[in-house]
């Protein structure tokens, strides 16, 4: 479980996120959602401290990833970001090829020590995404030959090989044509029996589709958060019933 | 052809004006292309007379230089100039490439505020006070502390001041390139392979080299080319003894250096200005020759890349 706590971001001096308490459930889909600009993709960010490398940025506050507070100057930083994977909005493949790509984290984390096991894992999870078929034959080829779909799906597959806990996404499938949006938010349904996935989506029907948790937030500050079923259909702010009847975006 | 609207005249004044300034950058573009072949074919012409009596093949290979009597050979000053370029470039590379990810990937902006115009200040240097510091610092240097461990005595005037000294120059035209090639990569692609538990070393090496390495060839290369050239500082520090150097601690005499020199006293022997030019056509060739080279290996490199 994620636990937010009074968590203020600052960056060059504007305060982006203000006293955020934010409490993320296992396993579940949580969904993130609110008009542009109100620090969805900066409390993502701060989630797996992915945050560090914006320049001029001041975090006070608690987040504790399994009751330990990530944002403590003893919390180790790498540990936690394999915990906690990561699937941008654009897919990002590394200039390497698709095995390579999957294998990389477990090899910079030094997760097996025999060729067969890190070969296995790299299987398993381009199975897990439905890819291996597709790329069946090329697997030593450059990552950047594949379709923007494919690759946004070697990225999820290359989260999910450092077995992390949690999978956050950010905008996963909004750079995607339908189809192959189609096809990353099954598989996000598809994963949360194992991880807990907490998504930004910018698309209202996306999280009317497949959130279990809702977290709202407007201007920097989480307005009301709950249960998919509670915040859409009997919101308690008055905030969020103008934003679910499309007031404004 | 089917005109689809009427041009009013302003209409047709702008599309005057934008293909006349098309022909004339074009025209400049091929000036400029031009300019390198006028030099190439002046260089040829005026060492042709060198040319006529020797055999390219004795020119290139012997190292007996006696202008009185005739003898030309090159080998000395190749042999030096490829010296003194590896010298240099084996100092300069890795300061140069390690400053650049302190900068791009490590250095906080305020660092970055500090060092970007320090770095460009040592850039504008004129090279002459590169070579008085030579002279001043390290060649004493050399003469004092690293040749006693090799041998009886140095001057210091050696291969290895050249390199330290034309090391040190290209060091800030490096570092410059560098901090252009990695901040071409987006930080998505850094973050990717942070966000997989890789520490920022892990992601220099496997992501940032890997993605950037035809980016850093290019700028070595860049650089090696500017280092081949460079004539003042090298000439004040390298000795200017005629020979193969056989280690770093032998004095040297690149080609430059030997042009430099001898500029004044050519005029009164025609074979020795046709020799001495033949040296200019030498260093363009080499110049020329390692440019073509290094694109041929990018072009691959790309290529294989598949980006």
């Amino acid at each position: 479980m994620i636990e937010v706590k009074e968590l203020n971001v600052h960056i060059k001096g504007n305060h982006i996120l203000k006293n955020v308490n934010v409490t993320l459930p296992e396993k579940q889909i949580t969904c993130i959602i609110g008009p542009s600009g109100c620090g969805k993709s900066t409390l993502l960010r701060t989630l797996n401290r992915l945050i560090d490398t914006t320049e001029g940025v001041k975090l006070e506050g608690k987040v504790l990833v399994n009751g330990q507070d990530i944002l403590s100057s003893d919390a180790d930083v790498t540990d936690l970001r394999r915990k906690i994977g990561l699937v941008s909005q654009r897919p990002c493949p590394l200039p390497m090829s698709i095995f390579d790509n999957v294998a990389y984290g477990c090899r910079i984390n030094k997760m097996f020590n025999k060729r067969r096991q890190l070969v296995y894992q790299v299987q398993k999870n381009l199975k897990a995404v439905g890819l291996y078929d597709e790329i069946r034959g090329r697997i030593r080829t450059p990552a950047a030959r594949l379709s923007i779909g494919q690759q946004q799906r070697l990225c999820l597959a290359r989260s999910l090989a450092v077995e992390p806990d949690y999978i956050l996404a950010d905008e996963a499938t909004s750079a995607l044509d339908p189809i192959s949006a189609k096809t990353v938010e099954d598989l996000f349904v598809s994963l949360k029996e194992q991880y807990s996935i907490i998504m930004v989506t910018h698309t209202l029907r996306q999280a009317l589709r497949i959130a279990d948790h809702v977290v709202f937030m407007y201007l920097g500050e989480i307005i009301e958060q709950g249960p998919a079923e509670q915040v859409f259909h009997n919101p308690k702010e008055e905030l969020t019933q103008k934003y679910l009847a499309g007031a404004f975006s | 052809m089917v005109r689809l609207y009427k041009t009013d005249n302003m209409q047709k004044t702008r599309i005057i004006k934008d293909k006349t300034a098309q022909a004339v950058m074009f025209a400049l573009t091929l000036i400029s292309i031009l300019m390198v072949v006028v030099m190439f074919v002046g260089l040829y012409l005026k060492s042709a007379p060198v040319l006529e009596e020797r055999s390219l093949w004795r020119l290139l290979t012997s190292s007996e230089w006696r202008p009185m009597k005739g003898e030309f050979g090159f080998l000395p000053f190749i042999a030096s100039t490829l010296w003194v370029t590896f010298v240099a470039i084996l100092i300069a590379l890795p300061i140069s490439l390690l400053t650049a990810v302190f900068l791009t990937e490590y250095a906080k902006s305020y660092v970055k505020k500090f060092v970007f115009p320090a770095l460009d200040i040592l850039a504008a240097l004129p090279s002459v006070i590169y070579g008085v510091w030579g002279v001043l610092v390290i060649v004493p240097w050399i003469s004092k502390h690293v040749a006693p461990y090799f041998m009886d005595f140095s001057t210091g005037y050696t291969v290895l001041a050249a390199g330290i000294v034309l090391g040190v120059m290209v060091i800030p035209i490096l570092v410059s390139l560098f901090i252009e090639v990695f901040s071409s990569v987006s930080m998505e692609l850094r973050e990717s392979s942070l966000a997989l538990g890789a520490t920022r070393w892990q992601t220099t090496k496997k992501v940032l080299f890997r993605r950037t390495y035809p980016g850093i060839i290019a700028a070595t290369v860049l650089a090696i080319s500017r280092a081949m050239g460079e004539t003042i500082a090298v000439l004040m520090v390298c000795g200017c003894v005629i020979g193969i150097p056989n280690n770093f601690l032998d004095p040297c005499y690149p080609i430059p250096a030997l042009i430099a020199n001898n500029y004044g006293e050519m005029l009164s022997m025609p074979m020795y200005e046709a020799a001495l030019m033949f040296a200019a056509l030498i260093l363009f060739f080499v110049v020329l020759v390692f440019n073509l080279i290094s694109r041929i290996v990018l072009y691959r490199l790309e290529k294989r890349l598949g980006s």
